[in-house]
């Protein structure tokens, strides 16, 4: 029971034609770790984010991704939702004239395959949202419509509390956030792997959210593959040291 | 997917001649046969509706039935009997021939002051494709009565429909025209209203079924004060063809209008056709008006036309405007709701609704928007993807 990625390559669509930016990633997500890649921009971790996902502009091209043994590299992107994956994404996208509180309704009935009992589903929603700091008026206004940046990363957690995946990816959930904000979403995090058995992939830039979303594994990122691995020790290494010399080093084995 | 968004403001023409609203006429002799090159047709798929053009009696294709509250007359007009006749001047030869060519009206009147705690349900139902009906209906609201009309309308027809308003002072009325047909149906035709001081009247146009749909939606005033709400929603098919043209005379000061159309379209050859045609003459002093329409285009090989124009023929008015505005089906929107579990067709009918249910909460009448609402919903679940069966949890 995990998530695996294994030999995974991924070709984005450019206008080029197809672009090459997952060079073989390996890794593997127990319940009950927290995972975090760290890397610079352009290396490739929204990629590995997208096409765990299964966005259409992403294309595996060789590899394999399990999740709790079954394959979902053919998977379309409910599918792999309802078998227990989550992204919160770098950029929720707004859709207008969907109410939050109908889309989370929606969403929770199509993971659990039977909508939530209504006495219990409105009281868990308003406390979640509560939990995050947006008030209840969201749950009328339309799906990140109008949202600022921060709130829309504190809906984002939302989901993630109310859906409760077993594996949950975190796209750059800490950008943008100021201090007291990235404290609210990281708690709401820690509340969602408190039960000790959900797994997260934590895709970040900075180091600053790992002091308060504790990783079990750091895993460095360079130019679509895994560069280094450690313990959280390496995030503080990170922090001294920056990414220069991985990318430096990535640059010459290319 | 075709856009074209060609908004038209003519500022102090003299004249009202214009191509827009040519000169209505109850003489079939002033409405020839269309060629397809006026600009009033250029839109509409001539071949498709050219049984409709003919002059065709009426062969009973329609059954109407009435079911009105208690205190409502219901009755019936003779050609030339008043009040009909009274309102609508037919302004194209679909509707010229509606008139010549439906023996009797049907006539619904709501009385002085009475103000109705349920609908009055006008059941429009064909069984035959090809027989054609000729059906005028006329509705009066009496002096500052409350009432709401409900046409709906059902089955396969050639169907050629005027229906006639008269929202006397004060009165406030609310006509819902549902337009649920069959795919093999034809209609055409004009609702006209004609809005006294100091009268609300509300229009809430839904159009869903049939080959063909082209209706006008027209309004004048008879007096300052007069409000009007015009609300409209679509859904075009593949091959589907509808198409509303609005004009709202504003023939007299301290009127209002807003019109607010929109609709979502998808599969082949799926067509839709807005025009909103606001004219502000000389004498509609202190005014306002805004006119919108929002097209929501779902798949490839659909095309929307929508046309806004405003001809303003006085300056001396609170407010005059309107946008047009036509976008696809976000992708991202799309990954965004099937990352969270939701099936793809569910996310586009999610999406759909919540385009159509900010207009249908405009109308501010709660059992009509839960009716429209369900109407909606069902007719989502048969075309954009299938329902599935959700169990309720307890």
């Amino acid at each position: 029971m995990s998530l695996v990625i294994s030999g995974l390559h991924v070709d984005v669509e450019t206008e080029d034609g197809p672009k090459e930016i997952l060079k073989g990633v390996d890794l593997t997500i127990n319940p009950g770790e927290v995972h975090a890649i760290m890397g610079p921009n352009g290396s490739g971790k929204s990629t590995l984010a997208y096409s765990l996902a299964g966005h259409p502009k992403y294309h595996i091209t060789s590899g394999e991704v399990t999740l709790d043994g079954t394959a979902i590299n053919d998977l379309t992107v409910d599918e792999r939702a309802r078998a227990g994956l989550f992204l919160a994404m770098q950029y929720p996208v707004e859709v207008p004239g969907v109410s939050t509180a109908n889309f989370l309704r929606t969403a929770k009935t199509a993971i659990d395959g039977e909508a939530p009992k209504v006495r219990t589903w409105v009281k868990e929603v308003n406390a979640a949202m509560q939990e995050l700091g947006l008030d209840e008026s969201f749950t009328s206004r339309s799906l990140n419509e109008g949202f600022s940046g921060g709130e829309k990363k504190r809906a984002e957690i939302v989901q993630l509390q109310l859906l409760n995946p077993k594996y949950a990816i975190l796209d750059e959930t800490d950008s943008g956030l100021d201090i007291d904000a990235l404290r609210v979403v990281a708690d709401g995090v820690n509340r969602y792997t408190a039960p000790g058995d959900r797994g997260v992939l934590l895709i970040t830039h900075y180091t600053r959210i790992l002091n308060y979303i504790k990783p079990d594994f750091v895993h460095v990122y360079v130019d679509g593959r895994v560069v280094a691995a450690g313990g959280p020790e390496l995030a503080d290494k990170l922090e001294e040291t920056g990414y220069d010399s991985y990318v430096a080093a990535a640059r010459a084995n290319a | 997917m075709t856009v074209t968004e060609v908004p038209n403001v003519a500022q102090a023409i003299e004249t009202v001649e214009s191509h827009l609203h040519p000169k209505p006429s109850f003489a079939l002799a002033d409405h020839p046969v269309p060629t397809g090159r006026e600009e009033v047709w250029r839109f509409t798929p001539l071949r498709r509706i050219a049984s409709l053009l003919e002059e065709t009696p009426d062969a009973g294709a329609l059954s109407v039935t009435i079911d009105a509250p208690e205190g409502v007359e219901v009755g019936e007009l003779n050609a030339g009997q008043a009040p009909r006749g009274t309102v609508l001047v037919p302004g194209d030869r679909l509707a010229a021939l509606a008139d010549s060519g439906a023996p009797n009206a049907r006539y619904v009147r709501v009385p002085a002051n009475a103000e109705l705690a349920q609908p009055i349900f006008v059941d429009l139902h064909g069984d035959d494709a090809a027989a054609r009906a000729n059906v005028v209906t006329v509705l009066v609201a009496e002096p500052h009565s409350k009432a709401t009309v409900v046409l709906r309308h059902t089955g396969s027809a050639q169907v050629l429909e005027n229906v006639e308003i008269d929202v006397q002072p004060g009165a406030s009325l609310t006509v819902v025209s549902l337009q649920d047909w069959a795919d093999d149906t034809l209609h055409g035709g004009e609702q006209t209203a004609r809005v006294a001081r100091d009268a609300t009247y509300r229009h809430v146009n839904v159009s869903f079924g049939g080959n063909v749909t082209r209706l006008h939606t027209n309004v004048y005033y008879e007096g300052p004060g007069g409000r009007a709400e015009l609300y409209g929603l679509y859904f075009a098919d593949a091959g589907q063809h509808i198409e509303h043209r609005m004009f709202v005379d504003h023939n007299a000061p301290d009127t209002f209008s807003h019109v607010d159309y929109r609709g979502a379209l998808q599969g082949t050859d799926a067509h839709t056709v807005w025009v909103g045609d606001v004219l502000i003459r000389k004498i509609a002093e202190n005014i306002e008006t805004y006119e919108t329409n929002k097209n929501l285009v779902l798949t490839e090989g659909a095309r929307a036309d929508s046309v806004p124009n405003l001809e303003i023929e006085t300056g001396e008015i609170i407010g005059a405007g309107h946008s047009s505005t036509t976008g696809r089906f976000d992708d991202e929107q799309l990954f965004y709701l099937t990352s969270r579990g939701i099936d793809p067709d569910e996310a586009k009918r999610l999406v759909v609704m919540g385009f159509f249910v900010e207009i249908i909460h405009r109308i501010g009448i709660a059992d009509l928007e839960e009716r429209l609402i369900a109407e909606v919903e069902r007719e989502l679940a048969e075309t954009v993807g299938v329902a599935k069966h959700v169990r309720e949890g307890e």
